[in-house]
């Protein structure tokens, strides 16, 4: 299948550049702006949980980075894919960029379930499914982020990388799954339930707002990543060289 | 509820404020490494540019 010739223009370096460039305020500030609601109506609006007291309050954090987690890496296994088949330059570039956002947020959703985990089941670590897949999914990130900083053709690393995230992604349904399918400490999901969500909804409405601030903050950081990026792998290009040469030092 | 009612978290302070601290580290520095590794790219590259104008310039005289 081939893809439209607007397509491959649209997603030209250069033109990457100049967008990004232009959405990045407006990302940042939407992050910011629902990053202080959300953790405003997280501590001071959602009320203490009947079960688990002030501690759940850790959930505003965990749950959204665990999806985040997930999220990210599935981005990076479909650019890397679509990088793959049509050879879009932009395409390898988000996967290679989204790579330790991704595992910082894999990093942050191990941390703060064990930070988590600890006053409320008593220990900080279990071996079970859910917790051992998560960090699968760490040792996927590093590898991918390993295995490209170590071949030095952008072309190649690009390859080997999509090939790596491709294979990896069957984890991301293990861990999805993993609550239901196996017995564990951890417990099942609450929000993404077919019927009502199990959660009361001045606690919902922080958990949400928190879930889309992450992403605003993935769409600001990883365009910022991608930016510097390309001015690296572009650097034999006459527009890359006249960016350089007007930036003020 | 009081400041530090608050900073007690019910009980829970150590494990609510490190999680909390740990998501500023980790998203703060992911988020602030790139301006950096973006400077050091452009100030590589504009002494790499200027190399190539003065070779170039060698070559012609």
């Amino acid at each position: 299948m081939k893809l439209p010739a607007i397509v491959h223009k649209f997603s030209s370096p250069k033109n990457f550049y100049i967008m990004s460039g232009k959405m990045i305020p407006w990302f940042v500030w939407s992050f910011l702006l629902s990053l202080i609601f959300g953790l405003y109506y997280g501590f001071f609006v959602a009320p203490t949980d009947y079960q688990q007291g002030e501690s759940y309050r850790i959930m505003f954090i965990h749950v959204p980075a665990a999806w985040m987690s997930m999220f990210i890496y599935i981005v990076m296994a479909t650019s890397g894919a679509v990088g793959l088949i049509w050879r879009i330059k932009t395409a390898d570039l988000m996967a290679s960029v989204s790579a330790p956002i991704g595992a910082a947020f894999t990093l942050l959703a191990l941390i703060t379930g064990s930070l988590w985990g600890k006053p409320m089941w008593g220990t900080y670590w279990v071996w079970d499914a859910r917790l051992t897949s998560e960090l699968i999914l760490l040792f996927l990130y590093l590898g991918f982020i390993a295995l490209q900083a170590s071949i030095e053709d952008p072309r190649n690393a690009a390859r080997a990388g999509a090939v790596l995230a491709i294979v990896g992604i069957v984890n991301i349904p293990i861990i999805h799954y993993s609550v239901e399918w196996w017995s564990t400490l951890h417990q099942g999901a609450t929000v993404t339930k077919i019927d009502k969500p199990s959660i009361h909804i001045d606690m919902l409405i922080p958990l949400l707002v928190m879930a889309v601030s992450f992403k605003l903050y993935y769409a600001s950081s990883v365009l910022m990543r991608a930016r510097g990026e390309i001015l690296r792998r572009e650097q034999n290009t006459r527009w890359v060289k006249e960016i350089v040469e007007n930036e003020r030092q | 509820m009081s400041a530090s009612e608050f900073f007690n978290m019910g009980g829970y302070a150590v494990f609510v404020w490190s999680s909390y601290g740990t998501a500023l580290v980790l998203l703060g520095w992911t988020f602030i490494s790139p301006i950096f590794s973006k400077k050091s790219i452009i100030k590589e590259l504009k002494i790499k540019y200027r190399q190539q104008e003065r070779q170039q310039q060698e070559n012609t005289e």
